[in-house]
């Protein structure tokens, strides 16, 4: 990857084609952010509770436990669905829960929409 | 579910379009009033006398078309001519139960009664206006069904066991009025500063500055004035009292409101000490509950205003009733390490935290001091949270999440290992305090 790169720079640079570069740095740069953004995402299901990880600036570890989910949604956008993607959310009485698993393949997101809705019911407590 | 026998339908107070209008309502008697003593100008006044037939039609069918009825464990509300809604609100999941009686209902002597409910906006129920003497036998009834419908929920009781019988409520304290309205003010010092500041301004240079003052400063200061008139007319004489059915409270200079909050609804407690209310040891106790709705004639910056238990008092005042309402509260709350000084020069002192085996509390602020408490049964998720300056330091916060609309419970900037272990603690705890029957 890096040779390749390295090889380009050398050709646009023989080429005297040094604008092209500013692009070319800035698409890298965004692909090495985008990426350390995805690998960020993460969730855990465990035994009582939900574990949601996102995020590299501000890196944010969420628990919410089943019994406390109001309800769950899954939502696919446009450019979501054309990749048969969808993002799982989970709701609870406070506004401030920040439980979203984006970017699940669509049979593994209803698969975890299906088991937390029933861990939801099998532990519910009330408010 | 027990089925016990249908009420019949009762109708709300014949005056209630009356007072639901509330200033329409003088303003269609302004208009009547030439009319009246002028009957000759019939004719010329047609107009006006059509728009208040119009709004008197108006209040007479949504008078008709309401109806209101206890079915078994619910309240069922039926009403609208064209968009006809029928309400049911299960009296098991009433967060609390307000009487409130604006000036005008107070003049026809009738009362609103809200049960509201633990969803969002809509989920209010409200009955306007019920006469006076009906209100309290209404509310007490409601009360004793929601206990039994609870009761009958948890199925943890044996059937048959006699309700307590409602004992007398104790008053555990009310608001004097002299340091009610000198709190306000201290609290928004800002706006006396600036009152005065406008004031000295007048007297010093009337002409300039006058031109400013009808201008701008008019409104301002009027809005200002109405502020302060609402926190007053709200809290005027508030008193808490502790009753069987949960903690009552009354107040109220010109719109009186009375408020019944159910034991266990409580979602969080808060105990608020303002920048200049600091050298008198005065505190403003809160407590949060479910729901986001907001009051009638609540502004959006009123929004995320609690109901104050205590809103002021002595510091210790504050303490005991946070006792009462949670009496396993942590005692000893641990400072965060020093670095955190760098992060947060101004919020450093006041940082800490503390828990117990049922209970979370922190405290924070700037200028103002403010401690939350968060019984561990109502933490609704937990977040372990660390931005990059945090990260440079060694530092990271936990958040607490409530269902309540304004109580933010953070252990902020502690140690990267102690906020680790306490986001284990803290979900190890919370569900045992979950799993643990309820003690109220």
């Amino acid at each position: 990857m890096s040779a390749s790169l390295a090889a380009v720079v050398l050709v646009l640079a023989g080429l005297q084609l040094y604008y092209l570069l500013v692009p070319l740095a800035a698409g890298a740069i965004a692909w090495g952010v985008v990426g350390r953004r995805y690998r960020a995402w993460g969730y855990a299901e465990r035994e009582d509770d939900l574990l949601v990880r996102r995020g590299v600036m501000f890196t944010r570890l969420s628990v919410v436990p089943y019994g406390r989910m109001q309800f769950i949604d899954v939502t696919a956008g446009p450019l979501e669905r054309a990749f048969g993607l969808a993002t799982v959310r989970l709701h609870t009485a406070a506004a401030a829960t920040d439980a979203r698993i984006p970017g699940l393949e669509r049979e593994e997101a209803g698969r975890l929409r299906d088991s937390l809705a029933e861990l939801g019911e099998a532990q519910a407590a009330g408010l | 579910m027990s089925s016990a026998p249908a009420e019949s339908w009762h109708r709300l107070h014949p005056l209630s379009p009356v007072v639901r209008g509330g200033r329409a309502t003088i303003l269609a008697f302004v208009f009547l009033i030439p009319i009246a003593f002028g009957s000759d100008t019939l004719s010329r006044e047609s107009p006006q006398l059509g728009v208040v037939a119009a709004i008197v039609l108006a209040g007479l069918v949504s008078w008709l078309v309401t109806r209101w009825r206890i079915e078994d464990d619910d309240l069922r509300i039926e009403t609208g001519l064209i968009r006809r809604q029928s309400l049911r609100f299960p009296l098991a999941q009433v967060q609390a139960i307000d009487v409130v009686r604006p000036g005008l209902a107070r003049l026809f002597r009738v009362a609103e009664l809200r049960l509201r409910m633990a969803g969002s906006e809509g989920a209010t129920a409200r009955l306007a206006y019920v006469a006076e003497h009906e209100v309290e036998p209404l509310r007490d009834q409601l009360l004793a069904l929601a206990r039994g419908a609870r009761h009958d929920e948890a199925a943890s009781t044996p059937d048959g066991e006699p309700e307590p019988a409602p004992q007398e409520e104790r008053v555990l304290a009310t608001v004097p009025t002299w340091p009610l309205v000198a709190s306000i003010l201290l609290e928004n010092w800002w706006l006396v500063v600036i009152f005065v500041g406008l004031l000295v301004g007048l007297a010093l240079s009337p002409h300039t500055v006058a031109g400013l003052l009808v201008g701008s400063g008019f409104v301002w200061a009027l809005s200002a004035a109405t502020f302060v008139w609402r926190r007053f007319n709200q809290q005027y004489r508030l008193t808490v009292a502790e009753g069987p059915d949960g903690l009552h409270l009354r107040g109220g200079l010109v719109a009186l409101t009375a408020e019944v909050i159910r034991p266990g609804r409580v979602q969080a407690v808060r105990l608020v000490e303002p920048f200049l209310w600091r050298p008198l040891g005065w505190c403003r106790l809160e407590v949060d509950i479910a729901g986001k709705q907001r009051r009638k004639g609540e502004g959006e910056a009123q929004r995320g205003r609690l109901r104050a238990l205590v809103p002021v008092g002595k510091r210790s005042l504050g303490l005991e009733l946070v006792d009462r309402l949670l009496p396993d509260r942590p005692r000893e709350l641990s400072r965060p390490p020093r670095r955190v000084f760098w992060k947060s020069p101004f919020r450093y002192r006041a940082l800490s935290w503390g828990r117990s085996e049922t209970c979370v509390a922190t405290t924070s602020g700037r200028l103002r001091r403010v401690t939350c408490w968060v019984p561990l049964e109502k933490v609704q998720s937990l977040r372990h949270v660390q931005g990059p300056v945090q990260r440079t330091l060694g530092l990271a916060s936990v958040h607490v999440d409530t269902a309540g609309r304004a109580v933010h419970a953070t252990l902020r900037d502690r140690d990267v290992d102690e906020a680790t272990r306490a986001l284990a603690e803290l979900t190890d705890l919370a569900r045992a305090a979950r799993k643990r029957p309820a003690l109220t």
